[in-house]
């Protein structure tokens, strides 16, 4: 059978990912052993929530969401920002892009799997989920999401692995490094008989431009869906046109911050300088300091408007974001760190080093999970009617360990993916590197 | 009466310890409390009443023993979900004559099986502004012609019916609660575990014109009892109430009733300026209000019955 060839620095690539693909130190262990921990810790939660009912989260009458769907909205618009980065970059060929697609391509990959899971977590009866199909109601934007996510998880995880296909044959046919028989099996499996034939080139080649041209519009049509949940509600805070439009900049700018961070990470770990070089973390910064600067226009425009025509209902969800006393500390502080911060120094360009837009990026990341929480629970608790009970658990939200102890999962998972996946498969692609150097 | 009714009733007497029907009290049922022993209600002696068992003896039983139980029609699911034919139920609520008794609350409680910290009917203290005075505001389901919640339930578990009632399935209901996010009304309420009805009420058939039993996970609210309107009769809340202040009817016949005085809905509305709240949302509620001028009580009443530390919630609004 004919294999994939190599140049030189296709075979310098794949030299310099060996190490973490053939062998695995006590350190590693330990960490993918706590992460492992970390996701059981969440599933003895789920165990009690299903067993004993939802009475053991925070949630209650009023707050009827909390933590499970800010956590949905976060990690699924995260997929989706990252999922319309990659497609982007791949089919508009752009130059500095090569080493990132693969990354965003998997960032939107595993957020897509761990999002539709938070969803699942709120639902009562996890018994009737079929009825999502079998009794389905079109004109319930429910059924839209279902509709929109189930084809957006076949979308991101053909395009994913279209990327993927080439470095699976090159590493099937590699005689440097002595895999083990499952991996190489495993690796002859994935390759999908991939020759290298100019024949396969091309319909690969086809395919992927292809994906990445329909999930552009995909990603925007889920967005819009996912927003329309929350839009279609009569409920100030929600019920806002602004909503889609600042959901999609909000999540774009946080699946950026969280590519930065991994490519941050791998690059220390695996001496990745040479792909991963200091202008894709500058380039990576201005396309984030860009749309935070748009998210924080969005998030004056929606709420000065409200504060200004002060309608009461209207109002009384604004006071709250603004006043310290309810949300105000959480609302400000992340509007500091996660929009005025960056740009104010991502805007020096003495300060664009990797470190300083690694560490900014990781407060993109948290402040805008805080901005999710705040979109979500606030308005809940803010209901036209005055709430007027004498149990204080149902009159503020408040999570419980079961709930921290999913969402400490859910980023559990998150992690575990991204320790597992460069055993697998070097995170950078080599098989691109070929048409450059031939 | 179906034969599926009958042989149900059946089922019924024979599950409890001394299931009994009492002719003269028609429409009730009464059933001894499993744990109820006569030796228990010898001691006590008082209160204690004549019941006729299954195998025809006559025995004597506490009357604290006996609880109250709805007999309801058995009907079929198509039934339940299109509703009763030709009707189009109202309700009024006039706040002029409501203080906050609570009766409307418990007796609802109780017709429905729902622990006495689940309210599908609660009266709230209302002040429209700072120079307003407060009062005293029944809040029921407002089975809107228009209704949010039915929109964007994804599954169909609730429903309006031609009759003009929202109900909700919870045999269909997955438990999502897009449908009380939705609800500017805050009406409906979440099993969060379970319900705590009796251990009888668990082999009730499901019926969403009952909502019994009730199941863990699943969204209920108020219903209107339809059931009770099924066989001519009016909704507990409007029964209980002491005053009077609600009354139920067929907006097709123009009667409202609230158990003694029968009038007619267009006029009791346009002369005592019957309003619907959040007209301004578009939901178009069933339930319509009489505002609260020449109340028959002061606000202040109202917080008699209460207990302690509901009473703080209301500090600020007198």
């Amino acid at each position: 059978m004919k294999t994939v060839d190599l140049n030189k620095k296709q075979t310098a690539i794949l030299q310099t990912f060996g190490p973490q693909l053939e062998k695995s130190g006590t350190m590693y262990r330990l960490w993918v052993g706590f992460l492992l921990l970390m996701i059981l810790f969440g599933g003895y939660g789920l165990f009690r929530q299903i067993y004993i009912g939802h009475v053991v989260t925070g949630m209650r009458d009023h707050a009827v969401w909390g933590y499970y769907i800010a956590n949905f909205v976060y990690f699924i618009g995260v997929s989706y920002g990252t999922a319309m980065l990659a497609a982007i970059l791949y089919y508009f060929k752009v130059p500095w892009g090569r080493p990132i697609i693969r990354i965003a391509a998997l960032v939107a990959f595993i957020s897509g799997v761990i999002g539709p899971v938070f969803i699942l977590l709120c639902i009562g009866r996890f018994d009737r989920l079929h009825y999502l199909f079998i009794h389905a109601r079109v004109q319930s934007p429910i059924t839209w999401d279902v509709m929109v996510i189930s084809t957006y998880l076949v979308g991101i995880t053909v395009f994913t692995y279209l990327l993927l296909i080439k470095d699976f044959a090159i590493l099937r046919d590699t005689d440097k490094f002595e895999f083990p028989s499952w991996r190489k099996k495993l690796y002859n499996a994935l390759a999908l008989r991939y020759t290298g034939t100019s024949e396969q080139d091309q319909q690969i080649g086809h395919s992927t431009k292809s994906m990445a041209f329909i999930m552009v519009p995909k990603v925007v049509l889920a967005f819009a869906v996912l927003s329309w949940i929350f839009g279609m509600t009569l409920r100030p805070g929600w019920r806002s046109s602004i909503f889609g439009p600042s959901y999609v900049i909000a999540s774009i700018a946080t699946g950026i911050a969280l590519i930065i961070g991994v490519m941050w990470v791998y690059r220390k770990l695996y001496k990745l300088e040479d792909y991963l070089k200091d202008e894709h973390f500058r380039y990576m910064s201005l396309i984030l300091i860009a749309l935070v600067g748009a998210f924080g226009y969005f998030t004056l425009s929606e709420y000065i408007t409200s504060w200004y025509t002060s309608m009461t209902w209207e109002s009384k969800v604004t006071d709250k974001l603004l006043s310290f006393k309810e949300f105000g500390w959480a609302f400000h502080l992340a509007n500091f760190f996660g929009i005025i911060l960056p740009i104010v120094v991502i805007a020096f360009r003495r300060f664009r080093t990797p470190t300083i837009i690694t560490a900014l990026s990781l407060l993109v990341v948290f402040a805008m999970w805080v901005r999710r929480y705040l979109t979500v629970v606030p308005p809940l608790e803010t209901p036209l009617l005055p709430i007027q009970d004498a149990r204080p658990e149902y009159v503020h939200y408040s999570a419980t360990w079961v709930e921290w102890s999913l969402v400490l999962a859910g980023a559990a998972t998150f992690f575990i993916f991204f320790t597992l996946v460069p055993k697998l498969i070097n995170v950078v692609p080599i098989s691109d590197y070929e048409k450059e150097t031939n | 009466m179906s034969e599926s009714s009958e042989n149900g009733r059946r089922d019924f007497l024979k599950k409890g310890a001394l299931g009994v029907t009492l002719a003269a009290w028609g429409q009730l049922v009464f059933s001894c409390a499993p744990e109820g022993g006569h030796d228990h209600a010898a001691a006590e002696g008082a209160d204690t009443v004549k019941v006729l068992t299954p195998d025809g003896q006559l025995v004597e039983v506490d009357q604290s023993h006996l609880r109250h139980v709805h007999h309801t029609q058995d009907i079929s699911y198509e039934e339940s979900r299109t509703g009763l034919p030709g009707r189009k139920f109202v309700m009024v609520i006039d706040l002029a004559r409501c203080t906050n008794a609570r009766k409307c609350v418990t007796a609802c409680q109780k017709m429905h099986h729902l622990p006495p910290d689940k309210e599908w009917l609660t009266v709230k203290l209302m002040k429209d502004s700072e120079d307003s005075e407060p009062y005293w505001f029944p809040k029921t389901c407002y089975h809107c012609d228009n209704p949010p919640c039915v929109k964007v339930c994804p599954v169909d578990a609730t429903f309006k019916r031609q009759d003009g009632l929202v109900l909700v399935d919870n045999t269909r209901c997955i438990g999502c609660k897009f449908c009380m996010t939705a609800c500017p009304y805050s009406t409906r309420v979440f099993n969060w575990g379970e319900r705590g009805e009796p251990a009888d009420m668990k082999t009730h058939r499901a019926n969403a014109e009952t909502s019994i039993p009730g199941q863990v996970g699943t969204v209920e609210k108020c219903d209107f009892c339809p059931d009770m309107a099924r066989m001519g009769q009016l909704p507990d809340c409007v029964v209980a109430c002491p005053n009077g202040a609600f009354y139920f009817g067929d907006q097709n016949e123009d009667i409202v009733t609230n158990g003694s005085e029968t009038v007619r809905f267009t006029e009791l509305i346009a002369e005592r300026a019957g309003y619907r709240y959040g007209e301004e949302l578009g939901t178009e509620p069933r339930v319509y209000y009489l505002p609260p001028t020449d109340r028959i009580f002061p606000a202040e009443k109202g917080l008699e019955e209460l207990p302690e530390e509901s009473r703080k919630l209301y500090e600020d609004l007198f």
